[in-house]
């Protein structure tokens, strides 16, 4: 072949080599993202049942009548949606925020195994009244390994758990927190149960304040998704529990309604007699309220700024058998 | 000429070799190298319309990859949206997002996207005002506008001539250089002016660049211009005088463009007091126009006319920043009147100077020196009074 044709040959097998690059970026282009489109039911199904399911443990009865409760626990990071169509790089404990609620009762021998198969060292911190070894601070659990937390429950009332890795501030505002409840022997009066974990979350991760406040981690979820279905009548329990970062309080406010109020829930005999109670960062209070009349009712954040950026809900409350309520 | 088709294909060898390794790196290669950095996501609200009980938010995607529109708070509250054509914007996509709000006139704003990854993507509106939309009213009321505060005070500054020329003939000198100190005012007061929008454009757009190319297209169009003028200008009268008007009136379409904007912005209210200082500023620009004319002869036609190219563009200007601005376009606009207003400098300059003096030295001669500094304090002066 003459020398011009040869580089006649090499410049079109560059255009054809053009050609399929710019027909393979416009295939490229049409990329479903299926695991993406999962997340908004993810979230809510997460914040719905966080509300009524309690993680009680595998139980065993050791000799002399007590009880052990094992609990497994992972510190794992994954993508989660905070409000629709916001993704959330979170840090978790069992994959989504909040993490499960730990129930046991008061003098329970408690056993919880715990995880980290995330990328850096995390812990877990119970509140309550245990050995130094069992704090979760000074043993860092590096990304890998397990550590086993081991002490007994007490006392009773309504607690927390968190990461305690430093910087704590990053720790917890990127969701690794849970509820530790912790039944008192004799157990409270016979009532419908319901767990709510008040957060906010720093989407813009500045580490400054959260873009959003939610309950149980979806804003707005019980206003939007699921009005929480409630019979008229019967007694109601909120487990409400303060893990908001950033901001110094948050709070629970009921409409056309008041309720009792056990701070920390280390008492039987309520202190106050309110209809809103407010919180500090990781402070908690049991609440029992009845409704009366029936229809929809507001509860939200009386600071109104969160209310208006994803913590609001309402209780659909009817005469009959609520449909799809708890017994 | 006629090109080979070899020579063709040698010209688009290079391009093809770069395709080809672009297509490479996106198509995996990219990965391979573990250079894949997670794209930031960036959103610009590039602008703000506000009607009747609705605001609507004109958005585009600057950041590298694509992005989607997930929530829009308005004052750090959640609030409620349509968006056409779409939530996903391609990269430099645009949209428009229309929030129902029933809003308070002259009050401030602060608006914030929030896209797919959570990233917060703001605006602030100091001073909420109904966006003019465009009806025979608004027109007038804007032509309007754009006539006080420009064409009026340009033809009245004009008036100055009988002045000018009833005063002795040494001052002569000190008047023309008097322009020249005003026209270097309003170089840097549109350069300073451009500033204030960079601010507002998305780095991907490169705005600085807008600029420079405005004022570069701007020197080398008016450069061409006065080639067609008797010694390029320099020889003064109506020539030169027309050269300074269009450099001015250059400046005056991207001052138009800022008035008019500012309503549609919300970003200042603009007050009758800085109408006034707008009409005291702009007559000195007048003044500007005639020092070539002092000591030739100009019909009553030629004043209108330069009166009317040194000021009319205030008038379009404001139409253009009331009813569709864009800040890219301000910055090329803003630019061109600055290089307009830099050419017309270099001319009077070279007149300043006799037959083989160097122009610094020209310059420096007393009448020409007092003349400058003059000219710059007079604009200083009276820009004192636009200061909002």
């Amino acid at each position: 072949m003459p020398r011009a044709a040869v580089r006649f040959h090499i410049v079109a097998l560059f255009a054809a080599a053009l050609l399929a690059a710019v027909s393979g970026c416009a295939r490229s282009d049409e990329n479903p993202t299926a695991e993406a489109d999962s997340l908004p039911a993810r979230a809510r199904d997460h914040a719905i049942r966080t509300l009524t399911a309690f993680d009680t443990g595998k139980i065993t009865k050791l000799p002399g009548g007590r009880t052990l409760r094992e609990y497994w626990v992972e510190a794992r990071h994954a993508d989660v949606e905070v409000s629709p169509g916001v993704r959330f790089p979170a840090w978790t404990f069992n994959g989504a925020v909040p993490g499960p609620t730990l129930r046991c009762t008061e003098g329970d021998s408690v056993v919880v195994h715990f995880r980290n198969a995330g990328t850096m060292p995390h812990s877990m911190h119970f509140h309550g009244i245990h050995p130094a070894g069992m704090d979760g601070v000074f043993e860092q659990v590096a990304p890998g390994d397990s550590f086993v937390y081991a002490f007994t429950a007490e006392p009773f009332g309504l607690h927390v758990y968190h990461c305690h890795t430093m910087p704590v501030k990053m720790h917890i505002a990127r969701g690794l927190y849970g509820v530790f409840l912790v039944d008192p022997p004799r157990p409270r009066p016979k009532a419908r149960e319901m767990v709510m974990v008040m957060n906010g979350f720093d989407t813009d991760l500045n580490g400054e304040d959260n873009e959003f406040y939610t309950v149980n981690g979806y804003a707005n979820v019980f206003f939007r998704d699921y009005p929480i279905p409630v019979r008229a009548g019967e007694l109601q329990r909120v487990y409400l529990v303060n893990m908001t970062e950033f901001d110094l309080v948050n709070s629970m406010h009921t409409h056309a309604n008041f309720f009792d109020v056990y701070p920390t829930g280390t008492s039987l005999t309520p202190s106050v007699y309110t209809d809103v109670v407010t919180m500090g960062q990781g402070e908690r209070a049991i609440i029992e309220f009845t409704y009366r009349h029936t229809g929809r009712f507001l509860f939200h954040a009386h600071q109104s700024e969160f209310s208006e950026l994803g913590w609001l809900g309402q209780f659909e409350v009817t005469s009959g058998v609520a449909p799809g309520a708890t017994p | 000429m006629k090109m080979s088709a070899r020579t063709i294909l040698l010209g688009i060898l290079p391009l093809a070799v770069v395709a080809a390794m672009a297509a490479w790196f996106l198509l995996g290669g990219g990965l391979r190298l573990g250079l894949s950095a997670p794209p930031i996501e960036k959103l610009a609200i590039e602008r703000i319309v506000f009607r009747p009980q609705e605001i609507v938010l004109h958005v585009r995607n600057v950041g590298p990859g694509e992005l989607t529109v997930a929530q829009v708070f308005v004052n750090e509250a959640i609030w409620d949206f349509s968006i056409s054509p779409g939530r996903r914007l391609d990269r430099l996509g645009t949209a428009k997002i229309s929030l129902p709000y029933d809003w308070v006139n002259a009050e401030p704003y602060r608006f914030a996207v929030v896209s797919g990854t959570g990233l917060r993507h703001e605006r602030e509106v100091e001073a909420a005002t109904a966006t003019p939309a465009p009806s025979p009213r608004t027109f007038a009321v804007f032509g309007l506008l754009g006539l006080y505060v420009g064409v009026i005070p340009v033809l009245l500054g004009l008036l100055w001539l009988p002045f000018l020329r009833a005063a002795p003939r040494g001052w002569l000198d000190f008047w023309l250089s008097f322009t020249m100190g005003l026209l270097a005012f309003l170089a840097i007061d549109t350069l300073s002016e451009s500033g204030e929008v960079l601010e507002r454009v998305p780095d991907t757009l490169n705005g600085m660049m807008l600029v420079a190319f405005g004022v570069a297209f701007a020197f080398l169009a008016l450069n061409a211009v006065s080639r067609w003028l008797p010694s390029g200008g320099a020889a003064g009268g109506m020539g030169l005088a027309l050269l300074i008007a269009i450099g001015i009136g250059l400046h005056n379409l991207g001052e138009g463009l800022a008035i008019g904007a500012a309503y549609t912005l919300g970003e200042a209210a603009l007050g009758s007091f800085l109408i006034v200082g707008f009409m005291l500023h702009n007559t000195t620009e007048g003044l500007a126009i005639l020092s070539p004319l002092i000591e030739k002869s100009a019909s009553a036609r030629d004043l209108i006319l330069l009166g009317v190219v040194g000021g009319a563009p205030t008038l379009i200007g404001t139409w253009a920043g009331a009813f569709t601005y864009s800040d890219p376009l301000s910055l090329l606009f803003l630019g061109a009147g600055a290089g307009a207003i830099l050419q017309v400098l270099w001319v009077l300059a070279r007149s300043r100077s006799a037959k083989g003096e160097p122009v610094m030295e020209a310059l420096a001669r007393p009448a020409n020196a007092a003349g400058i500094v003059a000219g710059f304090a007079a604009m200083y002066g009276t820009s004192l009074l636009v200061a909002g």
